[in-house]
């Protein structure tokens, strides 16, 4: 049978279960568990029944610890290698430069955790107190948070289902001591899944600003963004606008422009027009944004003077300006 | 869970998984032409979609409006592209009913569609059955290992990477993955791999190079090449039907006048080679 990789890996658990969870398992959390048709005969029936019943306690717990943050923002696509995290990182880097906020960055991809490279940390570890995990700081006012922190190998596999994962989820949320935050930046990992609705449930009484959704220019990956908007009107999540990465590439040789991921259908700003949501920018490849992402140092500071920085940075602005309209 | 092959499989051949840890590296574009390039060799081949999410091998071989049917012993019969029913698909995509419908489904319930992918359709007798697979190392995965535990069809894994290190990280994890649960590692596909600029010829690495062939060689495993990024590959998917329409041209027929063809076909060469030692 598979197990976690690495059993020594500080695993924050709530629920112990002793088989994995039957086809139409309603969830350990939920208020049938135990009670459902396909509890009968799960060798878990007992734990689940025992466990206690009604809203979920730890919700509280989460609306208090993350009630001394101002903004939280969610980076979502429902496809994966668009540019979430290099975009969360971009992000990061750039509303940090203002030295007057406090950022937070959160990596909630517990399989294919990428934040901590990019930014540059991730051979760090987390310390904990009793006030709590203290989160990695990459600058005064930056922090971040990774399960990336808590391998013992940077190879190893994380090997978890849904299950596991949300009691992860759930203590990143309940446990980080972040302290006094301006903002929040949630990274995802594609899909729509146990992740996604983790985090919107557990963040359900903390107020979430919105999400920000990334994509490419092609129709293959904006069927699946399209699938992640839906996620988030089904969940109630308001959508802060679109961005569309890798939308051009001008070679450094002739400087001619080519269409790589061509948008054949209108690319991420028809598809914002289409479902009347508003359309933040187009940030053109640059072969130097994946080198700086690979060697951890931001490329707002290495090359300022390039178009795509001027993208980023456009973006950053639009969405603050969103964000920020009611303070 | 019963200890023998799942009677779906048995008139299979060779079963192959792409995987990868990270997304948007092309594992759903390396499967199509896995396939594709198998079917140029005269195989049969079934192509099933594991990534629940975000399935997107209909759209990947212009499929979109591709139903399933049931059959008389309450199986699900695949998809055919055409009716030489050389290539067959199996995609959750095919049971949505809105195209921009999204699926959130927890853990279990993902389980439990795997389990029914793999023990309900009914593939003919197939030469290979190409799996593909979302990112990460998940529910999806665990479950598709646990089905295939007892299948001594099953061949190994291909590996799809981008060069940069940043997915080269997450690869590593897969990899570590494949190790777990005894898929042999068939190779190493770099994809993404440089850049070549219509106008001037010249070859650009917007995600640098070399990651996934240095990446073969520090784990000794098998490289089975580069494939650079081609925007006529993309547009060619795009706009395939419009193209069927006008010209009568199928996507395999447009796929053989593609450049990536050829390289496809000598990485699907070694493939069948490593799959036969």
């Amino acid at each position: 049978m598979i197990a976690v990789e690495n059993s020594n890996t500080s695993i924050p658990s709530n629920t112990q279960l002793k088989a994995p969870e039957p086809e139409h398992c309603p969830g350990p959390e939920s208020e049938n568990a135990g009670k459902s048709d396909s509890c009968n005969g799960c060798a878990n029936k007992e734990i689940c029944e025992s466990l206690p019943k009604g809203p979920d306690p730890d919700i509280s717990l989460i609306t208090d610890r993350l009630s001394s943050i101002k903004h939280k923002v969610l980076i979502l696509s429902g496809k994966g290698g668009v540019g979430k995290s290099t975009f969360t990182s971009m992000l990061s880097w750039a509303l940090a430069s203002d030295l007057n906020l406090e950022i937070g960055a959160m990596d909630l991809d517990i399989c294919g955790p990428s934040l901590p490279k990019m930014l540059g940390c991730e051979k760090e570890s987390i310390h904990s107190s009793n006030s709590g995990w203290s989160p990695v700081y990459i600058s005064d006012n930056l922090g971040m948070m990774s399960i990336q922190f808590m391998l013992p190998d940077e190879d190893s596999a994380i090997i978890w289902r849904g299950a596991k994962k949300n009691g992860l989820i759930k203590q990143f949320l309940k446990d980080v001591n972040w302290g006094k935050l301006d903002y929040l930046l949630i990274d995802t990992p594609p899909g729509t899944s146990d992740e996604h609705l983790s985090v919107t449930t557990y963040m359900k009484d903390s107020g979430i600003d919105g999400a920000l959704i990334i994509t490419t220019p092609q129709e293959v990956a904006l069927l699946d963004v399209r699938k992640e908007i839906d996620f988030c009107k089904k969940a109630n999540i308001k959508i802060l606008g679109i961005v569309e990465n890798m939308s051009g590439f001008v070679c450094p040789n002739c400087g001619g422009e080519s269409k790589i991921f061509k948008p054949t259908t209108g690319g991420g700003e028809k598809l914002a027009e289409e479902l009347g949501l508003k359309f933040l920018g187009a940030v053109p490849l640059d072969p130097r944004i994946g080198k700086s992402c690979d060697s951890g140092e931001s490329f707002l500071d290495l090359h300022p003077d390039s178009p795509a920085c001027d993208a980023i940075l456009d973006v950053v602005d639009s969405l603050r300006d969103i964000v920020e309209a009611n303070d | 869970m019963s200890e023998e092959v799942p009677q779906s499989l048995k008139k299979v051949k060779h079963i192959i998984l792409v995987l990868s840890g990270k997304g948007g590296v092309g594992k759903s574009s390396v499967t199509t032409q896995i396939a594709l390039s198998l079917v140029q060799k005269n195989f049969k081949v079934g192509v099933l979609d594991i990534d629940l999410t975000g399935p997107s091998l209909p759209r990947m071989f212009g499929m979109e409006n591709g139903k399933i049917h049931q059959s008389s012993n309450n199986g699900w019969i695949p998809v055919y592209y055409d009716s030489s029913k050389q290539l067959s698909l199996m995609s959750l995509g095919f049971l949505l009913n809105d195209r921009g419908n999204s699926v959130v489904w927890r853990g279990p319930k993902k389980t439990a569609m795997i389990r029914q992918f793999l023990k309900d359709v009914e593939w003919e007798e197939l030469d290979y059955l190409v799996i593909d697979t979302p990112p990460g190392t998940s529910d999806e995965h665990i479950a598709i290992a646990e089905e295939l535990r007892y299948c001594n069809n099953v061949d190994g894994a291909v590996i799809v990477t981008t060069p940069q290190l940043i997915s080269i990280n997450d690869v590593k994890k897969e990899i570590n993955f494949c190790t777990k649960v005894n898929f042999k590692v068939l190779g190493i596909i770099e994809n993404m791999s440089g850049f070549i600029c219509p106008y001037c010829d010249e070859c650009t690495n917007i995600f640098s190079s070399g990651g996934g062939e240095n990446l073969a060689k520090e784990l000794s495993l098998p490289y089975l090449g580069n494939v650079p990024l081609n925007p006529q590959f993309i547009e060619m998917i795009e706009r395939q039907s419009e193209i069927k329409e006008k010209d009568g041209k199928d996507l395999i027929a447009l796929y053989s006048e593609c450049k990536l063809s050829e390289i496809f076909s000598l990485i699907t060469d070694k493939v069948i080679e490593n799959v036969n030692k």
